[in-house]
């Protein structure tokens, strides 16, 4: 039995372990998966002087309550989360993007995710997880990878295999930006739309509605007409796939997403605004902008540069 | 042969090999497929076989579009030498207890529960892919007299194993998830096993597969 560990008090609502996520495995029906802000991934295990491939505990909108046991240990929270750490007899209320030491009997309680959707939980080392496919992350609708691919659970006790020996106290000042807009390429069925349903599509409003989870982001407002045809033979999907079934409301593709659909593509998000907008909570408001690959590919390597600076710089 | 290459979104290539489903155009999908992947380009992540289309998806970190379509539009998909396809008879027990939509099948296709089961059994359906949910094979073509539609509002529970139908095609539900196919029976195999790290799918694209009857004891005593 290991002597690190930790027990989950309280599990929050939509508690996994994830990584960098899985490939080559499209052609069978399993998706991508991984965490979902891969930004905020990376930052986290920086934070604790991880392998930037390690698995780190995703939580949404309510994170987990654990206690720990075992040697002194580093942990990092990203995102933008309220939390406290609770040592022998006191408690404190805990900073993203700052790594704390917690030693044998602290406990860490993520109260809630604030303005995004998505947090991300490092401990400085390595748990002990089922690696399946090549990653540990969790897909929770075919139960597959760490913990029989089930969400963490009230009572559930994890161990950690090895530990960093890592006594530094690691900070960025790194701020989660939103955007205006989210930038998308049209899609292979774009002409299927009416006119006034691709004007509807670039000009108005969308909300996220709460019916959103790691498989797809599901939109409210005016709805979009189409007038070729509301089904076209199924076939393959990618992460920022936005698809519009019969009833005109837009559904993005998330990381989770069911590998072959059959509704039309009217775009898709650009890669370089995928982590934000996974971040955006039910209720929030989305305005599409139209971009063409070139540009879309140029942006996409300076957030890739500026996230490689971001972590070189912990 | 590939009619046209797009790009979908700015991290993969959309393939697109006509409009109709067939075993033909299917089967020149199927090739591409296999031909690429066994071809392990850097930076390719993602393969997806569908009916008449192939989306290639990959790392933008690593490629981009413009060289990702220079490199299929230059592969000979003859290539590939062996597309090793296999033959597999699945067993399906169509007793009532899991021929759940026998009733409602009887009505669409005017047809008695012994015809049904006569057209549908022993004969090839071929595999043109896998996914939606893991390892769902959508298996075609079904006799011109067995196509029905889905049914109006889906199942939040479809039970694992389920065989179900729809228009011209039959698939195998491989875990409990929801969905709107009529059932007709169940299999006690594991079509598919994520325990199974080099093999999970028991069928892949371009398999054959054969459904043969069990009864209820067979099929209660199948795994023991």
């Amino acid at each position: 039995m290991s002597s690190n560990y930790l027990d989950i008090i309280r599990p929050g609502i939509n508690t996994t372990f994830q990584d960098k996520g899985r490939d080559h495995l499209y052609h069978i029906g399993i998706p991508f998966s991984g965490a979902m802000d891969n930004r905020n991934y990376l930052i986290a295990n920086k934070l604790v002087n991880n392998n930037l491939d390690s698995a780190v505990i995703e939580f949404a909108y309510q994170g987990p309550h654990i206690k720990y046991s075992g040697e002194k240990i580093n942990f990092a929270i990203t995102g933008d989360v309220i939390f406290s750490i609770k040592k022998k007899d006191t408690e404190i209320e805990g900073k993203c993007y700052e790594s704390y030491q917690i030693e044998n009997g602290d406990e860490i309680n993520i109260i809630s995710t604030n303005k995004s959707v998505y947090g991300y939980l490092a401990l400085g080392g390595k748990f002990d997880l089922k690696f399946q496919w090549n990653s540990y992350s969790i897909n929770t609708k075919a139960n597959i990878g760490s913990n029989d691919g089930k969400k963490l659970d009230l009572g559930q006790r994890i161990n950690l295999k090895k530990i960093n020996s890592n006594k530094d106290i690691k900070k960025t000042n790194y701020i989660n930006t939103k955007i205006e807009n989210i930038r998308v390429i049209k899609g292979t069925n774009f002409d299927y739309f009416s006119e006034e349903g691709k004007k509807i599509f670039y000009e108005k409003e969308f909300t996220v509605s709460k019916l959103s989870d790691r498989m797809g982001m599901r939109l409210e407002g005016p709805k979009i007409e189409n007038i070729v045809n509301t089904n076209i033979k199924s076939e393959g999907l990618i992460k920022g796939v936005i698809q519009v079934p019969a009833d005109g409301n837009p559904i993005i593709m998330l990381s989770d997403h069911g590998t072959i659909g059959g509704y039309p593509k009217i775009g898709v998000v650009a890669s370089v605004d995928y982590d934000r907008l996974v971040q955006m909570s039910p209720g929030s408001k989305i305005k599409f902008k139209e971009i063409n690959l070139s540009d879309a590919e140029t942006l996409f390597k300076l957030y890739e540069m500026e996230t490689q600076n971001l972590l070189s710089q912990i | 042969m590939i009619k046209n290459i797009s790009n979908l979104g700015d991290a993969a290539l959309y393939c697109d090999f006509g409009n109709e489903v067939n075993k033909s155009i299917n089967s020149q999908v199927i090739k591409y497929f296999k031909t690429i992947k066994e071809k392990k380009f850097e930076g390719i992540n993602n393969l997806t076989p569908s009916y008449n289309k192939l989306i290639i998806s990959f790392d933008l970190k690593k490629t981009n579009f413009k060289e990702v379509k220079n490199y299929i539009e230059n592969i000979n998909a003859q290539d590939s030498k062996d597309i090793n396809s296999k033959k597999l008879e699945i067993p399906v027990c169509c007793h009532e207890n899991f021929s759940m939509d026998i009733k409602r099948l009887e009505e669409i296709l005017k047809l008695s529960r012994e015809k049904i089961l006569e057209n549908f059994l022993n004969k090839e359906y071929f595999c043109y892919m896998t996914g939606f949910i893991a390892g769902m094979p959508f298996l075609g073509d079904l006799d011109e007299n067995m196509r029905a539609q889905r049914l109006e509002t889906p199942r939040v529970k479809v039970p694992k194993g389920s065989v179900a139908l729809t228009e011209q095609f039959a698939n195998i539900y491989t875990f409990e998830s929801p969905g709107g196919w009529n059932i007709l029976g169940n299999t006690p195999l594991d079509v598919f096993d994520s325990s199974k790290e080099d093999k999970p799918n028991l069928i892949n694209p371009g398999d054959t597969v054969i459904f043969k009857e069990i009864t209820l004891d067979q099929y209660k005593n199948y795994n023991e």
